[in-house]
């Protein structure tokens, strides 16, 4: 499908979210954020500031206790469990901080997971899909490994690649490089940053590297779950 | 579906030991119940057969089933007279040759007549009440097994005698009868013969076995003091289940009130209701019981694939596919249960088969076993059942699990 460079893929209008208890905790507060496509956006702020808690929340995975969450112009909050559900499996990709693999499926069945749960493929299409996937992600010899026999690095992408499996517009990505050594993290940002420029996806990335946020199109800056800052980084490269 | 299956076929075989335990109970539940029912369809049929084979299938008696319309009542609409005292001296059929040359064409099998009289049996010291029952030899084997129930000597010895007689076994017992014995008949009317016993019979039914005896019809006619009487047309048919409709069909082209085995013995079959009511609650409970191991291991099972379940839920799959996923599971182990009961069940019953018992109340020295695919359809199905039920509820809650309170928890 087409997107309007100016339709905003997702957007929050006001959205605050506040985990009930005892003492009630805020991990969002009062945000308004439009993500548009061919974004390479990065999250950024201090532990505890609520960037995972926002990413679940733009992801879908959460819903805000008040405001709105939109994307493609559609609100999201009067969406049934499975509408949302469905709207994961097709639109967003998500990377976790810890790669959350299934352990019993092989790394080609995880990544064809998706497709199957979609089911829009035959067998054969997913299968190549996957190995394509897995290849171009330098993981061509490992389809038949489980997650547990490879490496961090290997295993975050892996989960890049299972992201990508629908095909996804915006890939959602959580530290993706939180638990990997220099050298695998630089790889996997490298993944995420071609998928931007060559393949034209919007890319949104908590980390708290600050060296890899200056690297990307733009920096949103949490404190307490308020965005203090959201700018642009001029001198990132430009999209292709 | 493939995906569904696959998902839960990784978590089965992940767990192996403990489905294998789950899977165990349920196939101890299901072969246990089918050799529950085995034994007690197995007792039961045996039970009927003797009954069946020791009496006539339909019995038609000179009685009728409401009293005749009294003079009064046919010219006086107002008139209805209850409770009216039959004749002392039933009459007997009437025409009993021609009755029975009017049935047999259609009969799916063979009738006799029948003198049936009660009379007290004297012998040495002993008085035993018994059923004297006067039959035609040439015609009895088309209506009982009695020809080959006979022990020491054939059912042609009543002509070797004048007023020869046969006893059940545990008759001739009680009072210490032998062969060539001349006991003494009596009848409530007054009535007194000398008979000479000639053999025994053994149906295995003890109630007829220590308190039946046979004698020719003419000796029957004597001991009723009624020459030409006929009381009572025993009827035995190919299919004894159909007694029921047969035994109306005579009664409404004679007459005379007919009763099948079944209606003769309504307590019995009653009884028998109670029985198997019985037993389909004491299976029930063996395979509920087995259900919970089934509850078990799928909560176990979800409560282990938390993150799996979160990490499904994150990728988009929907409740559905998740609820799905172990629903499967408890039918994969109901199935397998089902299919290990059913070699079990088998074995069960093939194992108690063989046992040899020694039992003064049973005539067979093995245990009566029915085989039927139905008890093992039965079992089947409701550990399947109940399987899918147990693992229902902690599928849906573990479908219903919101995924980030998972990720959350585990970042
Ligand atoms: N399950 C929870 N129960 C209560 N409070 C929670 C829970 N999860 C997170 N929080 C709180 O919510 C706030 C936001 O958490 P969040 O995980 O979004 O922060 P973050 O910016 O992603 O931090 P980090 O960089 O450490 O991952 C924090 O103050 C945290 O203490
Ligand atoms: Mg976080």
């Amino acid at each position: 499908m087409s997107i309007d460079a100016a339709t905003p893929l997702i957007e929050a209008r006001k959205v605050t979210r506040i985990l009930p208890g005892i003492v009630p905790t805020t991990l969002v507060s009062d945000v308004d954020l439009v993500i548009r496509p061919h974004e390479f956006v990065a999250i950024t702020g201090p532990s505890g500031s609520g960037k995972s808690s926002l990413l679940y929340l733009l992801g879908l995975l959460d819903v805000p206790t008040s405001g709105e969450v939109l994307i493609e112009g559609k609100v999201t909050t009067v969406m049934t469990e499975d509408e949302r559900a469905l709207a994961r499996l097709t639109m967003l990709g998500f990377v976790f901080q810890f790669h959350f693999l299934l352990p019993e499926l092989t790394v080609r069945d995880n990544v064809t997971l998706p497709m199957r749960a979609l089911g829009r493929l035959s067998r054969e299409q997913m299968l190549e899909r996957a190995e394509m996937l897995l290849s171009s992600l330098g993981l061509a010899d490992h389809m038949k490994k489980r997650p547990d026999q490879l490496s961090g690095g290997q295993r975050q992408r892996v989960a890049v690649a299972r992201s990508l499996a629908n095909e996804p517009p915006v890939i959602l990505a959580d530290e993706p490089t939180g638990s990997l050594d220099s050298k695998a993290s630089e790889q996997v940002f490298e993944v995420l940053q071609e998928l931007v420029a060559v393949q034209g996806k919007t890319v949104v990335a908590v980390t708290h590297d600050l060296a890899m946020a200056e690297r990307m199109d733009r920096q949103i800056e949490l404190l307490d779950g308020r965005i203090i800052s959201d700018h642009a980084h001029p001198a990132a490269q430009a999209p292709a | 579906m493939n995906l569904i299956f696959d998902i839960a076929w990784t978590h089965v075989l992940a767990r192996l030991r403990q489905t294998g335990v789950a899977i165990a109970g349920v196939a101890t539940g299901v072969g246990f119940s089918i050799m529950m029912a085995s034994l007690m369809q197995g007792s039961q049929d045996d039970f009927i057969k003797q009954l069946v084979n020791a009496m006539p299938h339909i019995t038609v008696s000179d009685e009728r089933r409401a009293p005749p319309p009294q003079p009064a009542e046919r010219f006086y609409d107002a008139a209805e007279i209850h409770n009216l005292t039959p004749e002392a001296r039933r009459r007997g059929i009437k025409n009993p040759l021609a009755t029975m040359a009017a049935l047999e064409p259609w009969l799916p099998g063979g009738i006799a007549p029948t003198v049936r009289v009660q009379a007290i049996i004297r012998y040495a010291s002993h008085d035993v009440a018994t059923a004297v029952v006067a039959i035609d030899p040439r015609r009895e084997a088309s209506v009982s097994d009695l020809p080959k129930q006979m022990r020491g000597a054939t059912l042609a010895a009543l002509y070797r005698a004048t007023n020869a007689i046969i006893l059940g076994d545990r008759l001739s017992e009680k009072i210490g009868a032998r062969i060539g014995a001349n006991i003494t008949l009596q009848t409530s009317e007054g009535a007194r013969m000398n008979a000479q016993v000639v053999g025994f019979f053994h149906t295995g039914v003890r109630s007829v076995d220590e308190s039946t005896a046979y004698v020719l019809v003419k000796t029957g006619q004597i001991l009723a003091q009624q020459t030409g009487l006929i009381n009572e047309l025993r009827i035995r048919l190919g299919d004894p289940m159909i007694s029921r409709e047969i035994a109306d069909r005579v009664e409404r082209e004679t007459g005379y009130k007919s009763v099948s085995w079944q209606e003769a013995h309504e307590d019995l079959m009653s009884s028998f209701v109670i029985r198997n009511l019985i037993m389909f609650t004491v299976v029930g409970a063996i395979l509920l019981v087995a259900s919970f191991g089934t509850y078990n291991i799928i909560s176990t099972i979800t409560h282990e694939k938390a993150r799996d379940i979160a990490i499904m839920k994150s990728l988009g799959l929907s409740e559905f596919t998740v609820r799905s996923i172990f629903v499967v599971e408890a039918s994969i182990i109901g199935v397998a249960g089902a299919a290990v009961g059913f070699v079990l069940g088998y074995l069960l019953c093939v194992g108690l088969g063989s046992i040899e018992i020694k039992s003064p109340f049973l005539d067979t020295d093995r245990l009566p076993l029915a085989y039927s695919y139905v008890h093992y359809l039965l079992a089947g199905i409701v550990a399947l059942l109940s399987s899918v039920v147990a693992g229902y509820q902690p599928a849906r809650k573990a479908a219903r699990l919101h995924p980030v309170e998972i990720i959350r928890g585990a970042t």
